[in-house]
């Protein structure tokens, strides 16, 4: 089953890597562009099993457009171009005979919450469904498990059958996060989640990500320096469209920095 | 090399290989593709079918001089039948003609009182009301027209018939006015309102800011809805045969009965023989309207979508 | 300081005089439907009853009822509706959730727009001629209901597009990030939430489609017919094409007869139109995001 052509779609530099475990994600010289104009240009980085890989940086430095990538949702824009190769698990996301496994494979949680109009038992129990999974009992079982993770559990419990779509920002952000661990993915994006959730919230929702980890790989786009260093094992530093630096997270909060502005930026001259 | 030994293929095997799901898409991607250009091979089919059936009488009885150019429309003459439509087109025009004489200030008063005036139930109620008047069907107002119009015009005006050009045309109108309206209405809609607030901002009552502001830049929309009308008028098939008095007969006066193109097919592919030139004449009429209101329609849209766009 | 408060007063009047102006033509508008509906309610409301309703016309269309008329409406309505809401809602699908912003979606946009422009009487030539004669369904409901379909498709697919572009793209995309494919995605979250604005179209739909006589009156309906239809190839009558035989071409009709017929006809189409926007607005207040 191990394919000798893989091996060659993968480049010999192997990224500085903190992690002993295989690569999960190997993205090489990846540009994205709207149109003509670049939001990312020229990424090289390696994602490792079992490691939550942060991604920080300001506003516009092209995280989003990454993840969107990563996720192949340039199909669902004809403007989005995606240069560059991403394989995942070895293979190259741009052959794939059936992007829809990829993508199901691969959980999403962006900023802006979206509950589905469906209940919130439905909401979670949606991408089971859609593997096939019917049976009521394992879908229970299922739903209970992903919104306790996600902890939304005691706020709903009592109330699954109302609409998801009519709950509060912050619980719409969970229940997108349950969604996402409802798919049970290899590998979970979350892009700056804690915005639309209170802090107490954001620290509970961390420590279910860092036991998370022992199932899953997980990017972590984030706003918040310090929430990239309490549980990134490394992290990149995306900059106006450019990766400038990727490194162990506490490298680029006390070690050596090879870019000066990283170390600006952690330190919150800007922003 | 040593990471990729670490894979576990068999995770990543359904990413390379269809499942049902996948065919399922493509199938429905298909299927609706295919209902979706429907609307393109019924307008073919339509302009086709016709054509087939009147393509006997374009190649032998067929002269553009007289069909255009001849008021004579004697198609059932044993000896000598002529095919002249100019009487018809004269009808039909001189209908749809007074119908937007009555539609357009009317539709135009209505958009402009629903859109800049009226507010809340007020607003919500003329709405529903203009879309229930749109809704009444074409046979319905023929009844009307000839039973209602009909000695109301007779008695008022004075004259032995009251099936005619007055009568098919206020009746015309008054169907015309109703979508007329709503797509003036979305057209003022479409006009934003900083335009109006900046001219109220230099002072401009409510009316001049309607006058000089809002119906300046909604002309291509409210255009657009007077070619709509038109089109509609020239369409129009029961209302019309049952209230212009339907007499071949080009019109000197608003009481004059007259004859419409579409009324004229209405009223006698039903006599005709299947394939006879007659028949046939019918269907080449049937032609012209299919392409006079192709070219209406296509206007309107290239209208109402230029101010889209601006 | 006075002229300019006298022009102020002055403007004050004529913009009341605008207002008043305006409001005059939309009564205007609106005044004629309240005149005829009392009309028809007056000169056709005393023949109007069960028997009416339910019975034969006797005595060559002079006298007895409109059952007949009635049940074929009811026929042609149907077998149309069959064939054009799975074509429209399937064709607003493909218009609203896999075409393409482009030259190619424009075009089937233009010809949705000339499908509903095309004259009425037309489209008759086009069902005499398609489905009459080249497919030989002879004169019958069958073909009287697909010319009638045809016409009416314009109704359903843009009905429906607009319900289903009433669902936030967010959705979608929420659906599509889990990996399902478009049609699970229409399938579980879009068609359902669209569901009811798709039944308002349809409910419309039913209400031109009851109305139209001239697409009917050389494909499928009689003028008169001593027998019910008993299959989808056989002629009917109908209320459309009833109203205007017993209004021109029968002799010797009771005043009364052709009004009635006209009330029914209107109160059936005013009725669905008015369920059509009641729906509607009933579903504007109760969103579900």
């Amino acid at each position: 089953m191990v394919d000798m052509s893989l091996t060659a779609a993968v480049p010999e530099t192997v990224v500085e890597s903190a992690v002993e475990s295989p690569i999960k994600l190997q993205v090489s010289d990846v540009t994205i562009k709207y149109s003509a104009t670049p939001a990312l240009s020229g990424v090289n980085l390696s994602v490792h099993e079992h490691e939550i890989f942060g991604i920080i940086g300001p506003a516009n430095a092209g995280k989003t457009s990454f993840l969107k990538a990563l996720n192949r949702m340039d199909t669902f824009n004809s403007n989005m171009t995606v240069e560059g190769q991403i394989h995942f698990n070895g293979l190259d996301i741009h052959n794939l005979r059936n992007i829809y496994a990829l993508r199901s494979r691969i959980g999403v949680v962006f900023p802006l919450p979206v509950g589905l109009p469906l209940t919130i038992y439905e909401n979670v129990a949606l991408s089971p469904r859609l593997r096939g999974i019917n049976n009521k009992g394992d879908l229970d079982i299922i739903v209970e498990r992903c919104l306790t993770r996600a902890a939304l559990w005691d706020e709903v419990k009592d109330r699954l059958n109302s609409l998801g779509s009519l709950l509060s920002g912050g619980q719409q952000q969970r229940l997108t996060i349950a969604r996402a661990l409802s798919q049970e993915p290899d590998l979970l994006m979350l892009d700056e989640f804690s915005i639309a959730v209170d802090p107490v919230t954001t620290m509970r929702i961390e420590d279910v990500l860092k036991e998370l980890k022992k199932d899953m790989t997980i990017i972590l786009v984030t706003n918040l320096v310090q929430q990239a260093r309490r549980l990134a094992d490394r992290t990149a530093f995306f900059l106006e469209g450019q990766c400038v630096e990727i490194g162990i997270t506490e490298d680029l909060f006390t070690g050596e920095v090879e870019d000066q502005r990283t170390r600006d930026y952690v330190e919150g001259k800007f922003g | 090399m040593s990471e990729i030994q670490h894979l576990q293929p068999s995770m990543s095997a359904d990413f390379d290989s269809r499942n049902l799901d996948w065919y399922i898409d493509r199938i429905v991607q298909s299927l609706v593709f295919i209902a979706g250009i429907s609307a393109i091979i019924f307008i073919i089919g339509i302009f086709v079918f016709i054509t087939m059936e009147g393509f006997g009488f374009l190649l032998e009885d067929f002269t553009f001089r007289e069909f255009f150019l001849s008021p004579f429309w004697e198609p059932s003459d044993e000896d000598a039948p002529e095919y002249g439509i100019l009487a018809l087109v004269a009808g039909t025009a001189s209908v749809t003609g007074l119908a937007m004489v009555v539609a357009i200030p009317f539709s135009l008063g209505a958009a402009i009182f629903i859109g800049e005036f009226a507010t809340g139930k007020l607003r919500e109620s003329l709405k529903v009301l203009v879309e229930l008047l749109a809704a009444i069907p074409s046979v319905v107002w023929g009844f009307i027209g000839l039973s209602i119009m009909n000695p109301l015009i007779i008695d008022l005006f004075d004259v032995p018939v009251g099936l005619n050009v007055l009568n098919a045309g206020i009746i015309l109108g008054l169907m015309a006015a109703p979508i007329m309206t709503s797509i003036a209405e979305d057209a003022l809609k479409a006009v934003p309102d900083r335009y109006r607030e900046a001219a109220e901002a230099l002072g401009a009552t409510r009316w001049q800011v309607i006058f000089k502001t809002v119906l300046p830049a909604a002309k291509n929309g409210l255009l657009g809805a007077v070619l709509l009308g038109v089109g509609r008028g020239f369409g129009e098939t029961m209302a019309v045969l049952m209230a212009t008095g339907h007499a071949v007969n080009i019109p000197s006066s608003l009481f004059d009965p007259v004859r419409a193109l579409t009324a004229t097919i209405a009223a006698e592919l039903g006599e005709t023989a299947v394939g006879s030139p007659h028949y046939q004449a019918l269907f080449t009429i049937g032609i012209f309207l299919f392409i006079i209101t192709f070219l209406i329609n296509l206007s309107a849209d290239l209208i109402v979508r230029g101010i889209r766009k601006g | 300081m006075f002229a300019e408060s006298a022009l102020n007063v002055r403007n004050k009047r004529v913009q009341n005089l605008y207002r008043i102006l305006f409001l005059m033509m939309t009564v205007l508008l609106v005044i004629p439907v309240i005149i005829i509906l009392s009309t028809l309610i007056a000169k056709g409301g005393s023949i109007i009853s069960i028997d009416f309703l339910f019975t034969d016309p006797t005595n060559g269309m002079t006298a007895g009822g409109i059952f007949p008329a009635l049940l074929g409406t009811v026929w042609i309505v149907a077998v149309a509706l069959l064939a054009s809401v799975p074509l429209g809602v399937a064709a607003a699908i493909y218009l609203n959730e896999y075409a393409g912003d482009n030259w190619f979606t424009r075009m089937i946009q233009l010809a949705i727009i000339n499908l509903a422009g095309v004259p009425s009487i037309v489209h008759a030539l086009f069902g005499v001629g398609a489905f009459v004669i080249f497919f030989g369904f002879g004169t019958s409901i069958l073909a009287a209901s697909l010319t009638l379909a045809i016409m009416t498709l314009p109704v359903v697919i843009v009905s429906t597009r607009e319900s289903l572009r009433a669902v936030p793209q967010a959705f979608r995309e929420a659906c599509w990030n889990m990996g399902a494919t478009r049609w699970q995605t229409i399938k579980r979250v879009v068609l359902p939430n669209a569901v009811s604005g798709i039944l308002t179209g349809v409910i419309l739909e039913v209400s031109r489609t009851t109305g139209e006589t001239a697409p009917i009156m050389f494909t499928g309906a009689a003028f008169f017919l001593p027998f019910l239809p008993q299959s989808v190839f056989d002629q009917t009558m109908a209320l459309s094409l009833h109203l205007f035989v017993v209004a021109t071409q029968v002799p010797g009709v009771p005043e009364n007869l052709p009004y009635g017929v006209a009330l029914v006809l209107i109160a059936m189409v005013l009725l669905m139109n008015s369920i059509s926007i009641a729906f509607r607005m009933y579903l504007r207040g109760k969103k579900k995001w």
